[in-house]
């Protein structure tokens, strides 16, 4: 009988479609996004700063994932900049050296993929908190997109997490400036969020009033993705 | 004269039915049942995604005889990665609900004490092992549940919590750090949750087994809340 039980279930959820389907699926986003709230609103703490680990636990091999055809690397990294938009009192377009010349954090902290891998590297790069000082953010602004040039992945941060000490814009990994393969010139790193949420390739850092989506938020993927 | 007839052998009347099972135990045994189902099926395509255990390169956790294997279609739940979260996500409220509510049902009522396995309960334990070796004749008197059966439901309801603890430890590695320490960090923590899938799927195989084989009668005790079996209780 519990075979029975158990038999039937599985037949409605085949049935249903395994992810639930048009009647199901509606009722699973909305519950993510009840877990969004509870992420943002009651787990997460501007002060909790993520563990640190010795650089001798760094992995070897970090994969190396974008969503074009291939990897995307700049014709003229030269002429690359960051644009800095949005509910802003100043809109800027920084160049990497201007990047490197604002403070600086570095860290040492572990990286969780939502496929369920880990790794340990280093990162170097500007807090996100002090970009929106330098462009004066407004009042208004709750949200950070991240827009790039890898087929124009994207995505969109709540506010608290994008102003977390921990979260910065980076330009370099381990011991090197930040190669092709890990989203050169510049990717957002955090390690409050799962990796998806730390766009690669940036080309622009625009503050907002409405909550942007993102390539694989608007897919079905928890869009506070909190850790 | 007409002869006395040859008296038959006496046949025993059937048992008098018992209240076994308050309804709250029965709607959350079952509720439980249902949702450790999604839970663990929408857990096995989570797992496809990174079909191992340890960080990128290794040295992986051993045992796993799915290391580098997905698991059949018919035993995932949610389609893609995206999808099975969605069903884990969703799914863990209600499973937490029902297990906090049986919990808070055993404590409130004194239920409890016939199926915490304790200290007292080894040596019952023993004679009810030897009794299915045959070693012994005769079924020691038990209460409503035996020895072992007390020792088997009390891992069952602690495997229940870990199985939530480590998911925690796995959901939330920055916000509960010290928790994924506890375990021996993230990766350990998503082995000992998948342990935990493990230790769960033979302990059901196991208990469905023993229901039919041993006292069917409590199939129905389970549903109905009224037992009619070998094995009265002697609390």
């Amino acid at each position: 009988m519990a075979l029975g039980v158990a038999g039937g279930l599985s037949s409605i959820v085949a049935a249903c479609g395994w992810d639930g389907g048009n009647a199901v699926r509606p009722l699973l986003l909305d519950v993510s996004r009840l877990n969004d709230w509870v992420g943002e609103k009651i787990l997460f703490s501007r002060n909790r700063l993520a563990p640190q680990y010795d650089v001798a636990l760094r992995t070897p091999r970090l994969p190396s994932y974008f969503i074009s055809p291939m990897m995307p690397v700049l014709q003229d990294p030269k002429a690359w900049r960051l644009q800095v938009a949005g509910l802003v009192r100043q809109p800027l377009t920084l160049s990497i050296e201007d990047l490197q010349a604002m403070p600086r954090t570095m860290y040492t902290v572990k990286h969780h993929c939502v496929e369920g891998w880990s790794a340990i590297a280093t990162w170097h790069g500007v807090p996100v908190s002090a970009i929106a000082d330098r462009c004066g953010m407004l009042p208004q602004a709750r949200y950070v997109r991240f827009d790039s040039f890898d087929s124009g992945y994207s995505n969109g941060w709540d506010m608290a997490s994008a102003m977390h000490p921990q979260t910065i814009l980076a330009y370099a990994m381990n011991d090197n400036l930040l190669a092709p393969s890990h989203g050169a010139p510049l990717r957002l790193y955090s390690p409050t969020k799962l990796g998806y949420k730390m766009t690669k390739y940036l080309v622009s850092v625009t503050f907002t009033a409405e909550r942007p989506g993102g390539y694989w938020e608007d897919q079905g993927y928890p869009w506070f993705a909190g850790v | 004269m007409t002869a006395s007839p040859v008296p038959k052998t006496p046949v025993s009347p059937p048992p008098k039915a018992v209240k076994r099972h308050h309804w709250i135990v029965r709607l959350t045994h079952w509720l439980t049942f249902v949702l450790l189902l999604g839970m663990i099926a929408s857990g096995l395509q989570i797992y496809t995604a990174y079909a191992r255990f340890g960080e990128q390169g290794g040295p992986y956790y051993r045992p796993n005889p799915f290391q580098e294997h997905g698991f059949p279609r018919w035993s995932k739940l949610g389609g893609w990665l995206a999808g099975a979260l969605n069903w884990h996500f969703t799914l863990m409220w209600p499973f937490i609900a029902a297990g906090a509510v049986y919990l808070s049902y055993l404590v409130v009522t004194g239920e409890w004490r016939s199926l915490l396995f304790r200290p007292r309960d080894i040596r019952g334990a023993i004679e009810m092992q030897k009794y299915y070796l045959r070693i012994r004749k005769d079924h020691p008197p038990q209460g409503k549940h035996n020895p072992l059966q007390k020792f088997a439901y009390t891992f069952i309801i602690l495997l229940g919590v870990l199985s939530v603890v480590t998911g925690f430890a796995i959901y939330k590695p920055t916000q509960f750090s010290w928790l994924t320490a506890l375990f021996g960090g993230f990766q350990a923590a998503r082995y000992w949750h998948f342990w935990a899938v493990w230790i769960f799927t033979g302990f059901l195989i196991v208990h469905v087994i023993l229901v039919f084989v041993v006292d069917p009668a409590s199939l129905r005790a389970m549903i109905t809340g009224w037992y009619r079996g070998r094995f009265p209780s002697h609390d």
